[in-house]
């Protein structure tokens, strides 16, 4: 099997224009959403109270909705989770002192509902709904989750910066981080236009597709380098696009296989991974766009010629040993 | 020729077989356990109680499968829970004959069903995470400020009692915020007061102030006694999480101290949450009681005690050491008069001992019992769950001032460590608060493996099937090269015993995922080269070196994230990232030297090599469309 039977370098270059402008377009779209409807951030975030309950038979919603707010509770999310018989709640954070008890009384006041209509035929016993997982998080906790997670960004960007600029040049370095934390920034665009909730693993799933985006640029950097030392009187936009043209085939079918892995998990792995598995996808899928065909727009903007790479070779003669 | 020396061979069998050792232990699952581990921290768990547990199997003829005692805890493995049940009945019969006041707990476990020798080489299943097993976690901040105002508290009263003993006149003494101050009318006392302070309290930083007509010094702790105090409240309240929870009965609980001023607390198995937190909540305490000595003295009575049948206002107890004696209820001082409590030793004997530090308050009293009852026995009882014991009844000597006092006689220097840990241990430094708390059902559990597992094994499948359908034989050798990836990660994580959570699942996923990454490259290099003419030999050659430096460069910018992640991540996400980091490491290996030596071995020796099976390389030049 041989799926890429390409026989010309293909001309990207030439649209490098138009694809510029295509991300330009999507990554404001993002900015707007994330700016306009904000990330759903999760309990961890936030603060407050998660219940996950299971229920024998399906429960009617409302009726919980309303025995909570009869209780007490204000501004409380219950909705479904995974199947009908789960049931997750969602309670903020309230000023009164005893926070950390929100979990048991939230079951009290289940326990008096049951499960709908078939209530009086099973009796109580068999409605009141079991408990699978309770988390609590005080305000303290997560705004230091927060600046954690700025502050593993900002950690990220820099290493990379650094690392790329060492191996390679400044011009890739740039353009590649730009490339990718434009990934970044739609995949945001995506939680915030759909409101899906942004937790933690939706973090590490983030800043884990950064890192192997920018491998994915590094591929194709790693290529122009070569083709620039190894072939004479290329244009810089001819060895961008032999580079990409090389290198395309690997890119698909990696990024193939890492979806599989992926699709795999949005499959089987459950609503605790959904979002997860979710995050991955959009960044695998933009990851491919963005590294190859924004970053590689951006180093030729930036001016890369053949000169920057005969000084380095000398050096990286030794480095090599 | 494709030839690996043998060194690099041997280093990747060697590898292959480590790697299958260690992630032996998964596949055995375990088997039900009694694990028996001391309440009390006066009571160590050592080759003489694992003796006693065995001796006491023999006489009820149970016979354990095992038996294995480590640094806090005996565990004995058992054929099934039947066994396991009556196992633990009789080991509780055994160590705690009244079962009202435990020394010991028995609890139920389940322990890695791997045979001893595995064991032996520390090859142990991988430590699962609560989100994996079910169980309690919470995070608890310790109020560093509470910690502070209470010591400063306790100094305030100090020094009025030091002021009344050198005669020093004040215009009160108070706390104000983080200070002490004291207001004087003259300058004259003021200097005197600040001579005596700098004698006595060390841990005190004076300075002058004027408020009005008042004359005033300002005592604030120095910033080294301060952290002191704030370390001392956290490893305090520690050490008292430490005992309560060793009442659950939890087969391995986690308490660890996370950043300056927090504790994790985690509970694997435990459900019972408003139990757990009213036991975290609860204190022990000290109280010191005067011993009815006449009475004591006298056999008939102290045989009818201990029949249960004390005399009015006493009460029987059994000292460290055995003699039984009576103590009157009347309680002279309690553990809140305590400020501290260190080991050490007696200046004159040179035995080891416990030295308390009372508060002002405490010493007046404690002053003026002992003046009134020199030549009588005094007890120092620790009272746990309701219950007390004498931890020590000694005789008075003479009249104790200043409120230092020395616990001493037939202690070890072990014990007395014990005796200080315990009496400190009473009760909380500092208050504590709950921050983060999370309780994972123990199906939920079972449930988040099952899925994580079958995530890994349908994707690990569906790419399987790919790469041996796009590159054949080159494509067989990159899913064994990613199986020894994943055979590796999972001996690593199993030898690091680091904790497997649902994202750490997750990671092992993706990172398979990623890995493959590298196999892609270098086949696709392969196939290059032979597209451009190469011999099959060099092309192999040409493949795996050129495609070397993508590979390491696209893993470090990878592994730039993972380390990120691992500083600044908590909870769930170190899980994910200590996972991916190794992951990365482990398939830069995997992917390239492992793969490497098995082409080598299938190619590598054939000199007159004619194709490689690495699926249809097309070739622009001869259309084969």
């Amino acid at each position: 099997m041989e799926f890429f039977r390409i026989r010309k370098d293909i001309p990207f270059m030439r649209h490098a224009l138009v694809f510029n402008v295509i991300s330009l377009v999507t990554f404001l779209l993002a900015v707007f959403f994330l700016v306009n409807k904000g990330l759903h951030f999760s309990i961890e975030f936030t603060g407050g109270t998660l219940l996950e309950v299971n229920y024998a038979q399906a429960p009617d919603l409302d009726k919980l909705r309303k025995q909570m707010e009869a209780d007490g509770f204000t501004d409380t999310q219950v909705q479904n989770f995974g199947t009908s018989r789960d049931v997750l709640i969602r309670v903020p954070l309230s000023k009164d002192a005893e926070t950390s008890k929100v979990g048991e009384r939230v079951m009290a006041s289940l326990a008096r509902v049951g499960a709908g209509g078939t209530a009086t035929a099973g009796g109580m016993a068999a409605d009141a709904p079991t408990l699978k997982r309770v988390e609590f998080v005080g305000p303290q906790v997560g705004k230091e989750l927060a600046s954690d997670g700025a502050m593993a960004l900002l950690l990220v960007i820099c290493g990379i910066v650094l690392y790329l600029a060492m191996r390679f040049e400044w011009r890739f370095a740039v353009s590649a981080i730009i490339a990718n934390l434009h990934d970044v920034i739609i995949i945001l665009g995506f939680f915030a236009l759909f409101q899906w909730e942004f937790s933690l693993p939706v973090l590490a799933a983030v800043l884990a597709v950064l890192g192997y985006s920018v491998n994915e640029s590094v591929v194709v950097f790693d290529r122009v380098r070569e083709t620039f030392k190894k072939k004479r009187g290329l244009t810089t936009p001819q060895v961008l696009d032999h580079a990409i043209t090389s290198t395309i085939s690997r890119t698909i079918i990696t990024h193939g296989c890492t979806q599989m892995m992926v699709t795999s998990m949005l499959v089987f792995g459950g609503p605790a991974l959904h979002y997860f598995a979710l995050a991955l996808t959009i960044g695998i899928l933009f990851g491919i766009y963005s590294s190859v065909l924004v970053a590689s727009p951006l180093v030729m903007w930036m001016g890369v010629s053949r000169e920057q790479f005969i000084q380095v070779k000398v050096e990286k003669q030794e480095a090599v040993v | 020729m494709n030839r690996y020396p043998l060194w690099k061979n041997s280093i990747v069998l060697v590898a292959v077989v480590l790697g299958l050792l260690y992630t032996l232990p998964n596949f055995f699952g375990e088997a039900p356990a009694v694990q028996v581990a001391s309440v009390k921290s006066t009571h160590k768990v050592d080759a003489k109680l694992m003796a006693q547990v065995e001796d006491a199997l023999k006489a009820a003829s149970v016979v354990p499968q095992g038996i294995v005692l480590d640094l806090n805890s005996i565990r004995v493995r058992l054929v099934d829970t039947d066994a396991q049940i009556k196992a633990r009945d009789v080991i509780e019969k055994a160590l705690n004959p009244v079962a009202v006041d435990a020394t010991y707990s028995v609890a139920l476990n389940l322990v890695s069903n791997s045979p001893n020798w595995l064991t032996g080489i520390h090859a142990l299943p991988m430590y699962l995470g609560l989100d994996l097993r079910g169980g309690v976690h919470f995070l608890l901040q310790v109020d560093m400020k509470g910690a502070l105002t209470k010591r400063l508290d306790s100094i305030g009263a100090d020094l009025r009692s030091l002021m009344r003993d050198k005669n020093i006149r004040h215009g009160g003494i108070g706390r104000e915020g983080q200070s002490v101050v004291i207001r004087f009318r003259e300058a004259e006392t003021r200097e005197k007061a600040r001579a005596v302070l700098a004698d006595n309290q060390p841990d005190l930083l004076l300075v002058d102030a004027q408020d009005g007509q008042d004359l005033k010094l300002m005592a604030t702790l120095k910033p080294m006694a301060q952290t002191r105090i704030q370390e001392f409240a956290v490893k305090q309240n520690i050490t008292t999480l430490h005992n309560r929870i060793n009442e659950l009965g939890v087969a391995e609980p986690v308490i660890q101290q996370q950043g300056a001023d927090r504790i994790v607390v985690q509970l694997p198995g435990v459900q019972d949450t408003a139990k757990a937190k009213d036991i975290l909540g609860r204190t022990a305490t000290l109280e010191v009681r005067m011993v009815d000595d006449e009475a004591s003295a006298n056999p008939g009575i102290m045989e009818q005690a201990a029949r249960g049948q004390p005399p009015m206002g006493t009460e029987y107890y059994v000292e460290r050491g055995g003699r039984g004696l009576l103590v009157k209820k009347q309680v002279v001082l309690t553990g809140e008069r305590l400020t501290d409590a260190q080991p050490g030793f007696d200046n004159q004997t040179h035995e080891a001992a416990v030295h308390l530090s009372l508060d002002s308050a405490g010493a007046r009293i404690f002053k003026d019992v002992t003046r009134e009852s020199v030549g009588k026995r005094m007890a120092i009882l620790l009272i746990e769950k309701g219950k007390g014991e004498v931890v020590t009844a000694p005789v008075i000597r003479s009249e104790i001032g200043g409120g230092r006092v020395q616990i001493s006689g037939r202690m070890s220097t072990m014990e007395a460590n014990d005796v200080a840990l315990l009496l400190r241990a009473g009760s909380l430094a500092a208050p504590m608060e709950i921050i983060e708390e999370r309780t994972i059902g123990p199906s939920l559990g079972a449930d988040n493996i099952a899925k994580g597992f079958q995530s890994t094994l349908w994707g690990f499948s569906a790419i399987s099937t790919f790469m041996i359908a796009y590159y054949l034989l080159f494509g067989m050798v990159s899913v064994l090269a990613l199986s020894a990836n994943l055979l590796f990660l999972v001996a690593l994580l199993s030898l690091l015993q680091a904790t497997l959570t649902l994202p750490g699942i997750a990671a092992i996923a993706l990172t398979l995922g990623m890995a493959i990454d590298a196999n892609v490259l270098i086949n696709e290099r392969v196939r290059e080269e032979l597209r451009n003419g190469s011999t099959p030999q060099a092309a192999i050659t040409a493949g795996y070196e050129r495609a070397w430096s993508t590979i390491l460069d696209s893993n470090v910018t990878t592994l730039i994230a993972g380390i990120a992640l691992l500083i600044f991540g908590s909870g769930p996400i170190r899980g994910f990232a200590v996972v991916h980091c190794l992951g990365i490491m482990t398939s830069i290996f995997s992917s390239v030297v492992v793969s490497r030596a098995i082409i080598n071995l299938i190619y590598g020796r054939r000199r007159k090599l004619e194709a490689v099976s690495i699926g249809q390389v097309w070739k622009p030049g001869l259309a084969t469309k």
